[in-house]
């Protein structure tokens, strides 16, 4: 949504298939809906983009991931790293604030995409009814800062994995 | 993951997008999340679950956050509300934490800040409950039977207690008058092997000396004048249960003795009779007074003290067992509850306090009324210190009275009434001597109620 960097895009389709093994497809980009624009926080509200993005749904797809370079937030929370209908078909990660420059520091490519994979999973986790998981060995334990996602481990624990292969009926998640 | 009990969350805000966010973010993090759009939809929401906490928008059209929480407290005093708000004051802020909320919170706030503050009251409830379950599961070692203490001295009773339930040899139970003396016998006898059979309580204080005997004895047909029929004795009725004699120490010296030879044969003859009838009976005494006093007085058998006192149990005065106050008021609060018709919670602290701090000469079972009495007058769920109301001693006891002579009366009738008619005592008390005393209750007629003064 908007502006992102294909390479990006293209190393986090790859990661996300081999984690879910799952058929993961990048669709043409799309604009961040002006109507999610937070006046005076200049922020997107991701609950107003969630809504926009459930009408992108493709036919064939269970779920839709939008990814954005702009800084989410909801209206009482200062910002969010993204946000996922709980047991449902979207979500969104914003990448603006997983980069090190956002925070002062100099760039660091690997640590950023090894973000991106953890919020990506995090949030999709979430549509599959995954909720946050007391392991900080689990992807779906709760981060609220850069800290907590460099902490927590990279992949769902065996039991997030077992609930989110159930709840996705057996399909496309094995 | 574990499994544990859902936490539920009530959301009260007047703008839609920040219930639906507010509830998405927080169902993310497994808790059961509930929406309200002001003040009345909340309160209809409040009575259908068992609410851990509320974020609560302060400007609401109508019902404000604070005026809210008002309302709320009315029906769940010790419900956690975050106030949440855009317009940040001082003024506020300080209303809010005044009133009792848990946290405020000026939107939009970090959500590191909310999440750890709700994983912290998530976490505290969890010990509370924990605690709570704790606290009973301890009381239960802390009870025998109706009896309730965590005295070092009392709890070495109630294993005294256990042990010789087990025998079938006589207890001697001395203690101040509302101790639990009684309660006591019962506890023996209700862990005893006897506890199927009946436990038969006398007072021996409160009859004449024949009434007593006939008491205990029955009587055959025609044995005095005005026995028309036979009478059972207590001593008959206890069959192979438990025969209490409460305050064994006022009987008179003639029952003392028929009393031991009864001890002594296990067998009696029923008053005008002449069968031999056998005792299977285990008896308990108590008393009030030092017999051992009455003893070197000339008022008790030394040889039936023996007898009675194969074991000895000594309750003491509540005065000397301060700790089990708050214990006992809260075990006659749960006890009295029910018959209430209202929800007492507790007591403050005040009155607690004021409670804790009392001497209590009636012992337990004044304070037992003295709760109850508060129960009932109390406005709100919780005992305060004007509901509590202390037997005032001396001068403050009879504001109708006026002249000195009055006042003295007054507070001789009070003092021998606290010490149970126990002259020495009184005497003692009053910083008289005995003929004084005596002279003053002959002057003042003063009697003790259904039985002439003795010494």
């Amino acid at each position: 949504m908007g502006a992102v960097d294909p390479g990006i895009l293209r190393w986090l389709e790859k990661e996300v298939a081999d984690t879910l093994v799952a058929a993961v497809r990048e669709m043409p980009s799309i604009p961040v809906p002006p109507s999610a624009l937070e006046a005076g926080r200049n922020q997107y509200s991701s609950t107003k983009i969630l809504k926009e993005l459930l009408r992108e749904v493709p036919e064939d797809a269970i779920k839709l991931l939008g990814i954005t370079g702009a800084d989410l937030c909801i209206p009482i929370l200062t910002y969010v790293f993204g946000e996922a209908q709980l047991g449902g078909t979207a979500a969104v990660v914003s990448l603006a604030r997983l980069r090190q420059e956002f925070y002062g520091g100099t760039p660091d490519r690997p640590l950023f995409l090894e973000r991106v994979r953890k919020e990506t999973l995090h949030e999709l986790g979430h549509t599959f009814g995954l909720i946050h998981c007391r392991s900080g060995d689990c992807v779906m334990h709760l981060s609220n800062t850069v800290v907590d996602v460099d902490a927590k481990g990279r992949n769902f624990c065996t039991y997030c994995w077992a609930v989110a292969a159930s709840n996705a009926g057996g399909g496309r998640v094995r | 993951m574990t499994m544990e009990k859902t936490v539920n969350i009530m959301v009260v805000d007047d703008e839609e997008i920040v219930r639906e966010s507010l509830t998405g973010w927080l169902e993310e993090d497994g808790y059961h999340v509930e929406c309200a759009e002001g003040g009345k939809k909340a309160l209809e929401l409040l009575p259908r679950r068992n609410w851990d906490l509320m974020l609560v928008d302060l400007k609401m059209p109508g019902m404000d956050g604070i005026q809210l929480m008002d309302e709320v407290r009315k029906t769940v005093p010790d419900m956690l509300v975050i106030i949440m708000t855009a317009f940040a004051t001082v003024d506020t802020a300080v209303k809010a934490m005044k009133k009792g909320a848990y946290d405020y919170f000026v939107k939009p706030f970090n959500p590191d800040d909310i999440s750890l503050t709700i994983r912290k009251i998530v976490d505290h409830r969890k010990l509370v409950q924990e605690n709570l379950f704790l606290r009973k599961e301890l009381m239960k070692q802390y009870k025998l039977r109706d009896m309730i203490s965590k005295n070092e001295k009392m709890l070495e009773i109630f294993d005294l207690a256990r042990t010789v339930a087990r025998s079938s040899s006589t207890v001697l139970i001395q203690g101040e008058s509302g101790t639990g003396k009684e309660l006591l016998a019962r506890a023996i006898h209700d862990e005893s092997p006897r506890m199927n059979a009946p436990f038969i309580s006398v007072s021996c204080a409160s009859l004449t000396e024949s009434l007593l005997e006939s008491e205990l004895f029955g009587h055959e047909k025609g044995a005095f004048t005005g026995a028309a029929v036979l009478k059972r004795g207590k001593l008959e009725l206890a069959q192979d249960g438990t025969l209490f004699l409460d305050e064994i120490g006022d009987i008179s010296l003639k029952l003392q003795m028929d009393l031991l030879r009864v001890l002594e044969q296990r067998e009696f003859r029923r008053v005008g009779g002449s069968d031999l009838i056998s005792i299977g009976s285990r008896i308990l005494a108590a008393t009030n007074r030092d017999l051992k006093k009455a003893i070197a007085e000339g008022r008790f058998r030394a040889d039936l003290f023996y007898r009675l006192n194969v074991i000895s149990i000594h309750i003491p005065p509540l005065r000397d067992r301060r700790e089990d106050i708050p214990l006992l008021v809260d075990h006659f609060v749960e006890k009295f509850r029910p018959a209430m018709g209202k929800e007492i919670r507790g007591v403050s602290e005040r009155a607690m306090r004021i409670m804790v701090d009392n001497d209590w000469p009636g012992n337990a079972r004044e304070l037992r009324n003295v709760v109850e009495r508060a129960m009932v007058v109390a406005k709100g769920n919780l005992i305060t210190e004007a509901d509590v109301s202390l037997p005032s001693s001396g001068l403050g006891a009879n504001p109708g009275a006026k002249s000195l002579e009055e006042i003295e009366k007054e507070h001789i009738r009070l003092v021998l009434s606290e010490n149970h008619w126990n002259i020495v005592q009184s005497a003692l008390t009053l910083g008289i001597d005995r003929v004084t005393l005596y002279n003053k209750i002959k002057k003042f007629g003063l009697k003790r109620e259904g039985v002439a003064p003795k010494e």
